[in-house]
């Protein structure tokens, strides 16, 4: 049962985690990740540093299954205090590291906790879960260089 | 029972019969055994073979007539699926009969195909859409029947919700709906495999159900209406087969059913759903109805005695049909059901297309078993052994 060694002892401490799981005083970007088919809803609000060029602070709210809320935490965790420019090669690592492509060494430490994801492939359906709250955040901060 | 279903020949634990069921093989063989030896387009060709498939089409309407005890075949319109079936009602006869201030009344157990369509037709029209709602115990309240007025027009009702379980007691709603000469449409999606559905008893206007979750092919649905309206309404899909003259400007149409069948249809379905009316019957819905009961006892019993559940289902077994939603409480439906799959077992989980009924009940998503006349007690045992796990596996994170 390979598949279960997805709900480990990490994930499953990010998933019940309420470290992030909060709302920032102030923010520069807001945003909500929806998933019709399970109905997981995840807000993002990400606050930048003065200069717009720093992802200073980052939380979540919503309700979702384990691994999106776990994927969620761990995004925060991996990406604040990353510059954006870094914030989004890291995004990218990680759908890579989903999809299932060939990451170099450096690449996968980038990720730090985000690497137990690794194998979500195993489980198809789960795919989704695990890439709600990254898709949502790619989108912010892509919206956030034309504009 | 089981041995007549091949798939289930595996070690699989398919306890997700609400939304497909699996195939007996008579079924699987009937479909083969038409591409083998009648395929022909029907009502086309003056050969025999295509004779042959008119004839095995035909009858099909026959044998479903016969099957929901509809007065007429006329009455019977083979769609895609269910939803095609109630598409259909909402555009061709909904569109034309709903004016300004009219009301359309749904339970709001409703399927999204029995309520996104009528919202559709409703903004169109600039009708009313209103909703009755469940009670503590899952139930549509004689209160909520007030609802129904001299204003309602359509009431859409489900025989059996695909989320509670609930049996409605169609015929009194459809009673209440005749005396303030509303139609009654019914999805029977969820009870044609497990009771009999008499629409002359009931008193049904129009009544849909899918071939798939009966034993049948996919592909294939029944639409049932009562012949006064169903010839009065303008066609849904037009083309081939459905037209008796066409000028450049102008066409008169065929006769029912056929005038709601255009294109090509789905033979095989019809072959398939016909194998399936059979080995319903040969069962007899007695038979399915005591196997069903007493397993849906056995579950209902033995999942009552997990404290770690939360259980959405009518208090009365008589008012249950074999849908038993539920959740394990701190761990979200999508976290269990794949760590189910990997034991093997296939319930369902998620918003089962009824996104304003759990909105409703203050949940997002729950798990979903469902039962059919091929499970057994193991099967419960199996999935009970499995929720417990899945339950140890969170304890200690979900209370920390």
């Amino acid at each position: 049962m390979e598949e279960l060694d997805i709900y480990n002892e990490l994930l499953m401490e990010h998933a019940y985690s309420k470290k992030n799981k909060k709302e920032l005083d102030s923010y520069d970007a807001c945003s909500l990740g929806h998933n019709p088919n399970c109905g997981d809803e995840i807000k993002l609000e990400v606050k930048l540093s003065e200069d717009k060029k720093l992802i200073e602070d980052m939380s979540f709210s919503g309700h979702g299954c384990a691994i999106s809320q776990a994927s969620t935490s761990i995004m925060i965790d991996t990406l604040k205090g990353k510059s954006i420019k870094e914030a989004k090669e890291i995004i990218n690592i990680y759908f890579k590291m989903i999809r299932r492509e060939n990451i170099t060494k450096e690449d996968s430490k980038l990720l730090k906790d985000a690497m137990i994801l690794k194998n979500i492939s195993n489980m198809p359906a789960r795919v989704k879960c695990a890439m709600l709250a990254w898709h949502t955040l790619d989108d912010m901060l892509n919206i956030d260089k034309k504009a | 029972m089981k041995e007549d279903f091949p798939l289930l020949k595996s070690n699989v634990v398919y306890l997700d019969s609400a939304a497909t069921s699996q195939k007996p093989s008579c079924v699987i063989d009937s479909i083969s055994n038409y591409y083998k030896s009648i395929n022909a387009n029907p009502h086309r060709g003056a050969y025999n073979l295509s004779v042959q498939a008119t004839s095995a089409y035909d009858n099909a309407h026959e044998v479903v007539k016969e099957f929901i005890n509809a007065s007429s075949s006329k009455e019977i319109i083979f769609t895609k699926n269910a939803t095609e079936s109630l598409n259909l009602i909402a555009y061709s006869y909904g569109l034309d009969n709903l004016s300004e201030g009219d009301e359309v009344v749904l339970t709001i157990m409703e399927h999204h195909s029995d309520l996104v369509p009528w919202q559709e037709i409703c903004k169109k029209n600039k009708a009313i859409l209103k909703y009755m709602y469940v009670n503590e115990n899952y139930e549509i309240s004689d209160s909520e029947l007030e609802k129904i007025t001299s204003k309602t027009k359509i009431i859409g009702i489900t025989h059996v919700s695909n989320v509670s379980g609930t049996i409605n007691d169609v015929k009194k709603i459809i009673s209440v709906a005749h005396k303030h000469n509303a139609k009654v449409v019914v999805d029977a999606s969820q009870s044609i495999a497990h009771m009999k559905v008499d629409v002359q008893d009931m008193d049904a206007d129009f009544l849909v159900f899918s071939s798939h979750k009966m034993y049948g092919p996919m592909g294939i649905g029944v639409l049932y209406g009562k012949e006064e309206l169903l010839k009065n309404m303008t066609p849904f899909l037009m083309g081939g087969d459905m037209i008796e003259y066409v000028y450049e400007q102008d066409t008169s149409y065929a006769e029912l059913p056929q005038r709601f069948e255009a294109g090509t249809q789905n033979v095989e379905g019809a072959v398939g759903l016909v194998e399936a009316i059979n080995y319903i019957n040969k069962i007899g819905y007695d038979k399915i109805r005591e196997h069903e009961r007493e397993l849906l006892k056995y579950s209902r019993s033995k999942l009552e005695e997990l404290d770690f559940l939360e259980l959405y289902y009518p208090k009365n077994i008589d008012n249950h049909s074999s849908v038993i939603s539920f959740n394990i409480k701190g761990v979200h439906p999508h976290d269990a059901s794949s760590i189910l799959d990997t034991m093997n077992i296939c319930v369902r989980s998620g918003n089962h297309c009824a996104q304003p009924f759990l909105r409703s009940l203050g949940i997002d998503s729950t798990l979903r078993m469902s039962l059919a006349i091929y499970n057994d007690k193991s099967d419960i045992d199996h999935l009970v052994d499995a929720l417990i796990k899945v339950n140890k596996m969170f304890e200690k994170y979900k209370e920390s």
